[in-house]
């Protein structure tokens, strides 16, 4: 698709108006937006990840010298690596760069906690099924709340399940 | 060699139309991301990794009682317009079967349940992106579907989990529960109205945000809207879920209350745009997919708002799915260009809104002014 001002092949912006009740389409490239006071988006569509880890490259390069971590002892991604594509490499890089992720997944998310289902492995510890107990007791409750009877069943014998065995 | 037979009616069944809310919401989404220990995702998967993954899928799958007769459809083993017709049905991502369906990387599946709406893609950005597909707005039923595939899954295979930030991913956007939930939403009297951009701005400050008809990066089209979370983590699915529901349900009241405005203060402009819409599909020899979902836009609000009586959204939503290109061509047996496929598109909408729903725009002659309708006498 071109830009419909300057034909330029970098169409970022498309346009949407609605003038006499008729409906109009524009693609404009960014700089033909900006020049008729366009932003890329009044509402962002996507997540800003590059954004923040823009912001990231932008930090003291002091600060940023001492904390770079080491790539991922398993994968071998560097976080640089990761700066640019904002994907991870593997699992363990969530290890590798524990302290980083945790920043920016704070800024992401507005917390770093999950709080939702609880994973069991195949030979979980005691805290691990205690916690996921947890989680199921609260289902219970909300699906007798919603009188979700059928429901309450499934997960009234996924209690009895992941309870110890007497 | 490539597997030609076509992919069936997998992926097809919200077209029902019989969720909640179905004339506004078209359909509802969930997905779970999940990924195995041991391995490297998606853009950096060796060939080895990626053959391991969909190993231990497939011996997964033979156990789970909810994936029971379940096809495991390779995708390099797939032609490029079955590839192409999953993209369209939204089964697989535009990233798994690449630009026109022609490139595939290594051991990229789908898990297609035949009973269920329910399937897994192997092998895209994660490991696993569980998914369920539903008529209208389903949402806490689609979790409760997918959180009970994801038990028997989980028992299978080793999810990578940590203790805090929850079930692992690639992006660090879909970390925590990895539950994606979008509802396909058409807003045409907002759109109208001018009321969409406070709408959606009011989203993005509720931690929901938009996108088109096939999800990320795509543009809106026929006024639908692809409303989704944005954040993951820090909430549970219960919790995320129950939120986008109740924000749905304003957006569709917002949306109800557009609709009578338009019907108050500019009725004779509405109804003229909506049976101009039908008209132009029910005889153009000629239309492409955008002009469609244009015009279809203006149909399904007659449809709604009980101006086309007869018309059924089930047909609409067939229509919708069926004039895409790569279910045009299926049904034309051959590869089509895009003339023949705008010709195509349009002998398919005229015989489907000759077939099915009768709408007859003479028993509705009025002198536009009110007066009483019917022949003079």
């Amino acid at each position: 698709m071109k830009c419909q001002a300057c034909g330029s092949d970098e169409v970022v912006v498309h346009l949407t108006q609605i003038v006499d009740k008729e409906m109009h389409t524009f693609h404009l490239c960014e700089r033909c937006a900006a020049e008729k006071g366009l932003q890329k988006s009044s509402v962002p569509e996507n997540f800003p990840l590059t954004e923040f880890l823009a912001q990231m490259e932008g930090e003291p390069p002091s600060v940023e010298a001492e904390t770079r971590p080491p790539a991922c002892s398993y994968c071998g991604l560097a976080f640089s690596e990761f700066k640019e594509s904002g994907r991870l490499g593997c699992p363990h890089c969530w290890s590798s760069f524990e302290a980083q992720l945790r920043g920016l997944v704070r800024r992401i998310h507005s917390g770093s906690q999950h709080v939702g289902k609880v994973y069991l492995s195949p030979d979980p510890s005691t805290f691990e099924r205690e916690k996921r107990l947890g989680v199921l007791r609260r289902k219970l409750e909300r699906a007798v709340e919603l009188e979700d009877f059928e429901r309450a069943a499934v997960l009234r014998d996924q209690i009895r399940a992941t309870e110890p065995v007497a | 060699m490539s597997e030609t037979r076509p992919v069936g009616e997998f992926g097809l069944s919200w077209l029902d139309a019989s969720g909640e809310c179905s004339d506004i919401v078209l359909s509802t989404r969930v997905r779970l991301a999940r990924n195995l220990q041991g391995h490297a995702f998606g853009a950096r998967a060796r060939v080895n990794d990626r053959l391991a993954v969909l190993e231990q899928v497939r011996s997964a799958r033979g156990r789970a009682e909810l994936l029971a007769d379940a096809e495991i459809r390779e995708l390099a083993r797939l032609a490029p317009r079955p590839r192409r017709i999953l993209f369209e049905r939204r089964l697989v991502s535009r990233e798994l079967i690449g630009k026109n369906g022609t490139a595939t990387a290594p051991a990229t599946a789908l898990v297609l349940s035949p009973r269920q709406p329910l399937s897994v893609m192997v092998n895209e950005e994660d490991h696993l992106r569980i998914q369920t597909l539903l008529s209208g707005l389903r949402l806490r039923e689609g979790w409760n579907a997918l959180d009970a595939l994801d038990d028997e899954l989980g028992r299978e295979l080793p999810y990578a989990y940590h203790h805090e930030f929850g079930f692992l991913t690639s992006c660090p956007t879909n970390v925590g529960t990895g539950l994606r939930a979008s509802v396909l939403m058409h807003l045409p009297a907002l759109v109208l109205t001018k009321e969409i951009g406070k709408v959606l701005q009011g989203l993005a400050q509720v931690g929901l945000t938009f996108r088109g008809l096939y999800g990320e990066g795509s543009e809106v089209v026929g006024n639908f809207f692809q409303l989704s979370n944005q954040t993951t983590l820090g909430k549970s699915e219960e919790d995320l879920v129950d939120h986008i529901d109740r924000i749905v349900r304003q957006v569709i009241q917002y949306e109800r209350h557009a609709r009578q405005v338009l019907l108050r203060d500019a009725p004779s402009v509405t109804e003229d745009k909506i049976w101009r819409a039908y008209g132009l599909l029910r005889y153009g020899r000629s239309v492409s997919f955008e002009e469609l979902m244009n015009l279809l836009s203006g149909v399904r609000l007659g449809a709604s708002l009980k101006l086309l009586p007869g018309l059924r959204v089930y047909s609409l939503n067939k229509v919708m799915i069926f004039s895409q290109p790569a279910h045009l061509e299926d049904a034309a047996g051959r590869d089509l260009s895009p003339a023949e496929s705008d010709a195509h598109r349009a002998a398919l909408v005229r015989r489907i809104l000759t077939t099915e729903g009768v709408v007859h725009p003479d028993e509705d002659i009025g002198d536009g002014n009110g007066a009483p309708k019917g022949p003079p006498g």
